[in-house]
């Protein structure tokens, strides 16, 4: 039985290694909570406003985001929906991928798995790690993402800031950047606090936009179990009666 | 049943008797449950052979689920996998099942493969129970790469060009192979379409058969155990043998207890941690599949990275594949390159021990080092170890001619 | 093996199987649910929204309602005032085991009683009926007074989809869920208030 044990959380440790993102820059731990319907509400609402109008979600349907988000039809349609689509419509949207490329030099991704493809924290920081950048296209760069093709669409929130590089410079004239801080040019509608606050609800709704079913998974989890447990002991006990006969 | 089975054969009465006399039901339970004398001291280590039949089953029923709601069309595949996890009711539970009875049949299998080596049942007479397990062991790997492909996720796209491309190492007809493979000149629809019907049919069926061999085969010849001891010289009267109890209730009763182990871990992954944290299911591999892109890592699931990590260790792409194939074929001459008389490690002196400790290790940490991305010091670790994994049978060849050790009992539990 | 191990097995043996088969049941379920309609069917199998304005007294307008014919009839007062007459002609005049909604009643079985809205599925074996609206004798009935005549097994239907004695289907036309959203919108899969 030990063995089974040890093997057990070997395994647990073990998927925690791996598990650790490459070398974007993750500056902060974001905690979500995706039993908070609040939450996932304001994520929602953050995401169909500013996010939908470049980024699909086209496996997820309307009426399953209100269902699990305990709204109506009319709740969604009319307070959340800003186009005229079907509440058993998938999220799509209306730009074509051909034009956003032109647009954009690429498509913007569908966004309904970038919570499992990316992970929370990395879309946190990539949200929350913004600056201005004249070189760039957009006008912006971003710290988690170099060089995204994505401009700051939350920047009235979070307001202007400039990211303040140390250079160092090596023996051979190699000059290397590593970021020291953020300097506030112009502040935004919101305090940080506030920002973080919206950055984390919508990390929360893209976290439930990735896995639905994790609500019923997490819920059914410990009956599962608890059952299991309660046959693995009638089956332990029989085991152990007929192993009297052994001698 | 207990009932049933006591009653004589070859009175023919009733509705067993009137179907024992056109097929032999009864014969074959006493054969293979009520009468198949299984040595009496099984351990922990024994649990595995019929988790892997569990595993085998949820692998089938849920496979046959999955394809009712998938779609093998490079346009579609990736969202098919979306629509059941989303759309279908409760379609989300049957791929996780399946997904993680994937990663633990590979865990079941390799417990099952160490008991193996722990306690000698490759040894004769049991030589070709394990032939048979390590063709099942190879139809596996081909079975879960192929199956991997499916979801066609940016990882599937990769992992079967870099796999498929592995057939350009064969001498001569290399490009003109890869490309029959692939059925084009990439990766596409044609390559996933007969990936999906290797997968669904043409193995499953090859490994359950290869099961029924295996285990006819373990049955002609009896079941080793921890001592490695052969129950069979000492018998009574009846020509039972004295250290043998049947496997069904005995086994059959012990073997539940295990079901039900496994199955709290089992359900723990599938509804708690199904991805294991990108172990079982791959960050990379929810991005679809997209040919103008690689992954930054690229990697295949862990069960295969120790294989993969001896490929990587070898500077020159013909040799590594003929590495890596040949780590795997070595396994097969296992009951011949030990030529040890005794079988269990209990009964083995230190040498052994040592060695045998240091090559679990060995793979070990390779399956680690296939996992990371490439640098110099790794790769000099995974040469090394990947020396160390073929001296070891070498080693064993030489070693076992004229080993020394304890000498093994007549008798379970005579110490 | 003593009487006491002999009783306390038996107990261990029927608690461990029965909580076995419960757990067998329990993973049965989603095997067996996961062959119901899932999201994207039922979302295909919405309601339909339909504008009659078009139909003209007489005819019959064909829709797809979750893949299915639906017939839109817009009967004339001549077709309505034969159905009280064809009752002893039927299998099931006031339509006791037909399957149609709770506010479907009467032999007009309509909502209004000049339209009519039914499934063209054949209840005896699933072929879709032809609409023969005049009152003028048939090939397969000298006496027609108008409605459904399906070829594949020569079933007849009238004009409120009410099963003719001596067919081979046994069951009247199914009537859908349906409310009119206005004078000249129908839509057909709701249970809504009548406008």
């Amino acid at each position: 039985m030990k063995n089974m044990i040890v093997m057990t959380l070997g395994l647990l440790l073990f998927s925690g290694f791996a598990s650790a993102a490459g070398d974007a820059y993750i500056g902060e731990h974001v905690q979500t909570n995706i039993r908070s319907t609040d939450s996932l509400r304001k994520g929602a609402k953050t995401y169909m406003n500013y996010c939908m109008g470049c980024h699909s979600m086209e496996w997820q349907r309307y009426n399953r985001v209100a269902e699990d988000l305990g709204l109506t039809e009319d709740e969604m349609m009319n307070g959340l929906v800003l186009t005229d689509a079907k509440f058993t419509d998938k999220m799509t949207i209306a730009m074509a991928a051909e034009d956003a490329e032109t647009w954009f030099g690429k498509a913007p991704p569908d966004l309904t798995v970038i919570a499992k493809a990316r992970g929370l924290d990395w879309l946190y920081n990539f949200l929350i790690n913004y600056y201005v950048d004249p070189s760039r296209p957009t006008g912006w760069n971003n710290l988690t993402f170099e060089n995204a093709s994505m401009p700051h669409i939350l920047w009235e929130f979070q307001g202007i800031r400039q990211a303040n590089f140390d250079v160092h410079t090596d023996a051979e004239g190699n000059e290397t950047k590593t970021f020291n801080s953020f300097e506030q040019l112009e502040p935004g509608t919101m305090t940080e606090q506030e920002y973080k606050a919206m950055v984390t609800d919508l990390v929360n709704f893209l976290d439930y936009s990735s896995e639905p079913a994790q609500l019923i998974r997490m819920s059914l989890a410990p009956w599962v179990l608890l059952f299991v447990v309660v046959f693995t002991f009638l089956a332990y006990l029989l085991k152990v009666n007929y192993f009297r006969d052994i001698h | 049943m207990g009932k049933i089975a006591s009653s004589s054969s070859k009175s023919a009465s009733g509705f067993m008797g009137w179907l024992n006399d056109r097929l032999p039901v009864t014969q074959f339970y006493k054969d293979h449950l009520s009468e198949y004398y299984a040595p009496k001291n099984f351990n922990f280590w024994y649990f595995f052979g019929s988790l892997a039949l569990l595993v085998l089953v949820n692998q089938i029923l849920t496979g046959i689920w999955l394809t009712m709601h998938y779609k093998p069309d490079a346009e579609k595949a990736f969202g098919m996998v979306e629509y059941i996890m989303r759309d279908v009711p409760w379609g989300w539970l049957i791929r996780y099942l399946h997904t993680t009875g994937a990663s633990a049949f590979f865990i079941v299998v390799y417990f099952h493969m160490f008991r193996g080596l722990l306690y000698g049942s490759y040894k004769k007479p049991r030589e070709l129970v394990w032939v048979f397990g390590m063709v099942i062991y190879l139809a596996l790997m081909a079975e879960a790469f192929l199956g991997y492909v499916l979801p066609w996720g940016n990882m599937s796209y990769w992992g079967a060009k870099v796999i498929t491309q592995l057939f350009g190492a064969v001498p001569f007809v290399g490009d003109a192979l890869v490309e029959w493979v692939r059925g084009d000149y990439l990766i596409s629809d044609a390559t996933l379409n007969r990936f999906f019907a290797l997968h669904v049919v043409a193995l499953p069926l090859a490994i359950v058969a290869l099961v029924v061999l295996h285990i006819a085969a373990l049955h002609t010849v009896g079941s080793n155990n921890p001592e490695g001891i052969d129950i069979k010289k000492h018998k009574d009267e009846n020509g039972k043998p004295l250290d043998g109890i049947p496997f069904h209730p005995y086994y059959t009763v012990k073997d539940i207890f295990g079901v039900g182990m496994f199955l709290l871990v089992f359900l723990f992954i599938v509804f708690v941690k199904p991805d294991m944290g990108g172990l079982f299911l791959e960050h990379d591999n929810y991005v679809p599949a997209d040919p103008a892109v690689t992954p930054l890592h690229i990697k295949p699931v862990w069960y295969f990275t120790p294989f993969y990590a001896m490929l990587r260790a070898v500077p020159d792409m013909q040799m590594g594949a003929l590495i890596m194939l040949l780590a795997i074929v070595v396994l097969f001459f296992l009951p011949w390159l030990d030529r040890s008389p005794v079988k269990s490690i209990r009964y083995r002196r230190w040498p052994f021990k040592l060695m045998l400790g240091l090559f679990t290790i060995t793979f070990v940490v390779l399956g680690w080092l296939g996992m990371q991305a490439g640098s110099v010091t790794l790769t000099r670790i995974a040469q090394v170890l990947t020396g160390f994994y073929f001296f070891y049978f070498i080693w064993l060849y030489f070693y076992s001619r004229n080993e020394k050790y304890h000498e093994v009992p007549e008798r379970i539990g005579d110490h | 093996m003593t009487e006491d191990v002999n009783k306390s097995r038996r107990t261990l043996l029927l608690s461990t199987g029965a909580v076995g088969v419960v757990g067998a049941g329990f993973a049965a379920v989603p095997f067996l649910k996961s062959w119901l309609p899932s999201e994207r069917a039922k979302a295909a199998g919405g309601p339909v929204k339909t504008d009659i304005s078009k139909v003209e007294p007489g005819q019959m307008l064909n829709v797809l309602w979750r893949g299915q014919p639906v017939f839109l009839v817009n009967r004339t007062e001549r077709q309505t005032a034969v159905l009280e007459s064809l009752n002893d002609q039927l299998k099931d005049p006031n339509s006791e085991s037909s399957m149609q909604p709770d506010y479907i009643e009467d032999i007009y079985r309509a909502r209004k009683k000049n339209f009519l809205v039914v499934v063209g599925i054949c209840t005896h074996l699933g072929c879709s009926p032809k609409y023969y609206p005049d009152l003028v004798p048939q090939s397969f009935d000298e006496n027609w007074k108008g409605g459904f005549f399906c070829p594949c097994h020569n079933s007849r239907f009238d004009i409120s989809g009410r099963v003719f004695a001596g067919s081979p289907a046994s069951r009247n036309l199914d009537i859908p869920p349906y409310t009119f959203l206005d004078e000249n919108t129908i839509e057909i899969g709701t249970d809504g208030e009548q406008a």
